[in-house]
Order: C-alpha cells, then sequence, then structure tokens
C-alpha cells in the first residue's frame, strides 16, 4: 500500500481508537514546507475531543484500535501488518504540559537524556566531547547558561520550558509534538513561552504538531490548521483561511465566533437571522445549503452618526437594552437580541464608562456563511 | 545468657532483606509493566498472598515444597548434597518469603506513583526499559522503596510461624529472637526472656527510626 501525493518529508495519520463516549477517528497528512521558515500544523480542539490521545497515538505512548500512521516514509503503526514501532523507535519528541523533566537530573543530564542510548549506542555512538558540546550549543541557545547544573525544581516554569525543548531538540527528532504547552501558565508568562516556542518551530527543520484549545496560540503558531470535535475532524486548512471561512457551524463556533444564527434565506445575497429577528445583507452569495451564519463579536461597529445622515442603514441592528461588561482592555457588550459585541478599549482609555452608540451595523462582508455539519 | 538468636536472627534477617529487596523491586516492574489489568490483578493476588496468610500455612506450604522427602528438597540434596529444611538456610527462606510481600508492595506502590509523563517522555527520547528503570524509576521512588525496604527488614527480623515450621527450632543452629523468647517462656525462664525482649524493641525501635528518617530525608535535588 503506497500512498500518492506526500513526499517523503511528511506525517501520515489515519486511525480510529474508541475512547469513552466517542470514537476517534481521524485522518489526514502533513507536509511542511521545507525552507521557509513557517510555523506548524496546529491541532484546535476543545478539552476532551481526542487531540491529545491522537498525539499520543502518534509517540507510541497510546495505541490505537486501528489504522496506520507513517511518519517520513517509515511505518510507525499498521494495524493491519500489526507493526507497533516502540516509542523508542519513532524519533518524535514530545513537549509534554507539564514538561516532564527528570526531577533527579540536572539540566545538562536531562538535555542529554536521550543521547547515551538507542539509536545513538548502535549507530553512531557520541563521543563524551560532541555530547557535551551539542549540551552547551542547546544550553546558549536556550538562554541557560548558569544553571546547567540547576536540579528542575528550582527552575521557573519559564525556564523548565526552555529545558524541555532543548531536551527535545537535544535528541533530533524527525516531528516534535506539543501538548498544549501553555495550559498549565500564567498569563504574563504565556506571551512570552509562545514567542520562544515560535523560534524554536521556526529554526526546527522538521515537522511541527501542536495542540490545543486556544484559538489565539493556534493563530499566532500555526499555518496550517486541523479543527477537531468529539474524535473528528471537522475542517482542515490554512489557519487564516479556517478563521476567514470556517464553513460549518461547529468550526465557526471552536475559531471563537460568538455569534452565530440559524437563518432563513430571502434570496442570494439576504437573510433572515432567526435568532437574532434581523434581516442581513451578505457580500458572499447564499445558496440553499446555508443553514447559518456567524459573525464574530469584535467584527460589529458602532453605527456613526455620519452613516445614518448619509441614510446607510443597512444591516444596522439596534443595541435596545444591552449588557455591557468590562474587561481590562476591551468591552463586551450584549445587545437585547443577543448578539455579542466586542470593542477594544481606545490607548489611554481611564474613564470606565462606555458610551454606548444607538446601534451598531454589521458590515455585509464580514457575515460568515455556514452549515450545519450532518 | 546465649547470644546465639541475636546473631542468628540478625544474619538471617540481612540475608534475608538482601533477597527479598531485590526481589521484591524486580516483581513490582515486572507487575506494574504488565498492561492486562486483570492478569495483573492475579499476579499481585499471588505475590501478596504470603503477607495474608497465617505465617505458619505459608510455613506448612514452603515445608511441603521443600522437605527432606518432597521433590523439590530431595533434588537439592541429590544434586547439591543439601539438606534445606532444618537448616539455618531455611530461616532465610522463611524470612525472604513472609517479608518479601512488605517489599513488593512498598515498591509497586513507590514505582506507580513516579510521574508516568516521566517514562513516556524517557521512552520518546530513546531510552530502553532497562535504562528507565535505574535512571528514571528508581530515583524516583527511593523514599517509599527505602522504607519498604526496612519494614520488610523488620517484618523478617520477627518472623516466627514459617521459621518454626522449615527451621523448627534448632538451638544455636535456627533458634532465632522470636523463637528464643517463645522457648525461655515455654521453659519458664522468664528473666532471660525479658533479654531477648528488650534486644528487639531496641532493634524494632531503631528500624523505625530509620524509616521516618528515610521518608523525611530530602533528595539533593529537592
Amino acid at each position: 500500500m503506497k500512498e500518492r501525493g506526500y513526499e517523503s518529508g511528511s506525517l501520515q495519520i489515519q486511525m480510529k481508537k474508541k475512547l469513552r463516549d466517542f470514537t476517534l477517528d481521524v485522518s489526514f497528512a502533513t507536509q511542511r514546507n521545507s525552507g521557509q521558515g513557517d510555523g506548524c500544523v496546529g491541532i484546535l480542539g476543545a478539552s476532551g475531543c481526542g487531540k491529545s490521545m491522537l498525539l499520543k497515538s502518534i509517540a507510541g505512548i497510546e495505541e490505537p484500535d486501528e489504522g496506520r500512521i507513517c511518519l517520513n516514509g517509515k511505518v510507525l503503526y499498521d494495524g493491519k501488518q500489526r507493526i507497533n514501532l516502540p516509542p523508542q523507535k519513532r524519533r518524535v519528541g514530545y513537549l509534554f504540559q507539564d514538561y516532564a523533566l527528570f526531577p533527579n537530573m540536572t539540566v545538562k543530564e536531562n538535555i542529554s537524556a536521550g543521547l547515551k542510548t538507542g539509536i545513538y549506542k548502535k549507530k553512531k555512538s557520541l563521543s563524551s566531547d560532541e555530547i557535551k558540546e551539542r549540551v552547551m550549543g542547546l544550553v546558549h541557545w536556550f538562554h541557560l547558561k548558569g544553571l546547567e547544573n540547576q536540579y528542575p525544581n528550582h527552575l521557573s516554569g519559564g525556564q523548565k520550558q526552555r529545558v524541555a525543548l532543548a531536551r527535545i531538540l537535544c535528541y533530533e527528532p524527525e516531528v516534535i509534538l506539543l501538548d498544549e504547552p501553555f495550559s498549565a501558565m500564567d498569563a504574563h508568562l504565556k506571551e512570552q513561552l509562545r514567542m520562544e516556542v515560535m523560534r524554536v518551530i521556526k529554526e526546527y527543520p522538521g515537522e511541527a504538531v501542536l495542540v490545543t484549545h486556544d484559538r489565539d496560540e493556534a493563530y499566532q503558531l500555526c499555518d496550517r490548521l486541523i479543527l477537531m470535535d468529539r474524535g473528528e475532524i471537522i475542517g482542515q486548512g490554512k489557519t487564516r483561511d479556517l478563521f476567514q471561512n470556517p464553513g460549518t457551524v461547529q468550526a465557526a463556533s471552536i475559531t471563537g465566533c460568538k455569534n452565530i444564527s440559524e437563518i432563513r434565506r430571502i434570496n442570494g445575497h439576504r437573510v433572515f437571522a432567526l435568532d437574532w429577528n434581523v434581516e442581513l445583507e451578505v457580500e458572499r452569495e447564499v445558496d440553499d445549503s446555508v443553514t447559518h451564519i456567524g459573525v464574530r463579536a469584535h467584527d460589529l461597529i458602532p453605527l456613526s452618526s455620519a452613516d445614518e445622515i448619509s441614510g446607510k442603514h443597512e444591516n444596522v441592528v439596534d443595541l435596545g437594552k444591552a449588557t455591557v461588561c468590562e474587561m481590562p482592555f476591551e468591552w463586551y457588550v450584549t445587545l437585547e437580541n443577543g448578539l455579542w459585541w466586542k470593542l477594544g478599549k481606545q490607548a489611554g482609555e481611564y474613564a470606565h464608562v462606555l458610551t454606548l452608540p444607538k446601534a451598531v451595523r454589521i458590515p455585509r462582508d464580514v457575515v460568515l456563511l455556514l452549515k450545519e455539519r450532518e | 545468657m546465649d547470644w546465639s538468636p541475636i546473631w542468628i536472627s540478625l544474619k538471617t534477617a540481612s540475608a534475608a532483606i538482601a533477597i527479598t529487596f531485590v526481589l521484591g523491586l524486580l516483581a513490582a516492574w515486572g507487575v506494574i509493566r504488565i498492561r492486562n489489568r486483570k492478569i495483573r490483578m492475579i499476579f499481585d493476588g499471588i505475590l501478596t498472598l504470603p503477607m495474608v496468610l497465617p505465617p505458619t500455612v505459608a510455613g506448612f506450604f514452603l515445608l511441603y515444597l521443600l522437605g527432606v522427602k518432597r521433590p523439590i528438597g530431595q533434588f537439592f540434596i541429590e544434586y547439591f548434597g543439601v539438606k534445606i529444611a532444618f537448616s539455618w538456610q531455611a530461616t532465610v527462606i522463611a524470612a525472604v518469603v513472609i517479608s518479601f510481600p512488605l517489599m513488593y508492595r512498598a515498591a509497586r506502590g513507590a514505582f506507580e506513583q513516579v510521574d508516568q509523563n516521566l517514562v513516556h517522555a524517557a521512552r520518546t527520547l530513546g531510552m530502553g526499559e532497562i535504562q528507565i528503570f535505574f535512571r528514571v524509576l528508581l530515583p524516583n521512588a527511593v523514599p517509599g522503596i527505602v522504607s519498604g525496604g526496612v519494614l520488610a527488614f523488620a517484618r523478617g527480623l520477627g518472623e516466627f510461624g514459617a521459621t518454626a515450621m522449615i527451621a523448627g527450632n534448632i538451638a544455636g543452629k535456627t533458634r532465632t529472637l522470636p523463637l528464643a523468647v517463645y522457648s525461655e517462656v515455654a521453659a519458664g525462664h522468664m528473666d532471660t526472656a525479658w533479654n531477648y525482649v528488650w534486644v528487639m524493641i531496641v532493634i524494632a525501635f531503631l528500624a523505625v527510626l530509620l524509616m521516618n528518617m528515610a521518608g523525611n530525608r530530602k533528595n539533593r535535588w529537592e
């Protein structure tokens, strides 16, 4: 059995595994554009949608019920042929959520833990000088100088992550798997650590797969996204395209679209949104298959007085009795008809009072046309 | 006062703990590596049995297996010229069998407490299973293993029932401290019994002390 269309530098997965509430059933392939310094492949989905199990199956920590997993032409798992390589032989780098640093080893020992064994033992044994050199190179690259002889318990969260990344790179895996690497982090650390991971992904020549439930993280780090819901892939493509045109109700919701309404089609560019009780003009052609529309909460714009004078009354929604909720850098406004509106505060806006307009406008080109997945 | 029970007991308990320690660790490692839950439970049950059975029953089985007229006992006599039953070695065998479950269960618990992700990480980094045992599992399970070891040592030291069955109560040869206490009381020598009792209490107290120290000891990496 030979797959067509994929070159050697890729990860191909087709697997099924029965989980408690549903069956994880996915099939996809990744192909990194080498030399472009691009980001990684992201798997975005709510907690418990099976994405962690998928990653663990790639690493060989969990065994699928059936299917086939190939990495760079090497079969890691094949249910039919009863191939199931142990993790040791897969050359997969796995960044655990809690980093899983060995507490009994120093930073230096942790980084080189993968070197003295396995493939290196059999093929080309690295001399201790070579090991030292490689470890010191990574220590330097990850700004860990001076911490080489510390134990992980004495490190900060950020330092731990850097050691974990250095340990993975030191082993020179063929793919890096990142399992929700930032979810256990404080908000202020997150931003910084994401930049760090981005730097690694950019430098790293092989494939990288990031699993996350955070759409900001996915958008920032991933060029290509796979959206997952209850064990199934419900959408995949270029990250930007997916956010701009998620296609299905579920995909829109996973990419963070707050406003989704069922519609009644009036004509090719006009719909009635049942949940919001408004009629809307839309840019994109509405055909019979469209059942819902979505509008991102940031895409609503206040109706200015100029609009009112010019009589530009297209897609105007009255605020009615709106509820306002103040966040540090933005306002959350819930319109009376249930629409969510998020508007950023201006820099230096300290008034903590929001003067609400009478109405908001939904530009016709921001409306997402969606289908209900069967 | 006859000092031999003290020496015999210390010798027996030391030899027994050396064997129990290694066997217990290996058994614990083996059992946690069994993937099938039912099979794992069956093995766990068999290995724990000597702890739940009355020691005399365990001793009865040992006698049944190793007795002079039994196949294994005869095998040893014929091929090695060693008579196991009622020899000093028999006291060690009895102590090992009875103290083994304590060591095994403590080690198993300690291994299971080790973060599974450490083992997964080690595997994805290409570390072999034996190397993972020595470099990841063992170092991170030390406190539990040490306290289990001390407990097993104390249990081996206090072994009575199984020892009496398989090794007998031969003064100067297989008479350990617990047997000596029993024999002295049976003979009406309460003063001598008291001496042995005090020795036992001191050793037992030291063992508990050692165990607590091991439990509280901070690793250099903490």
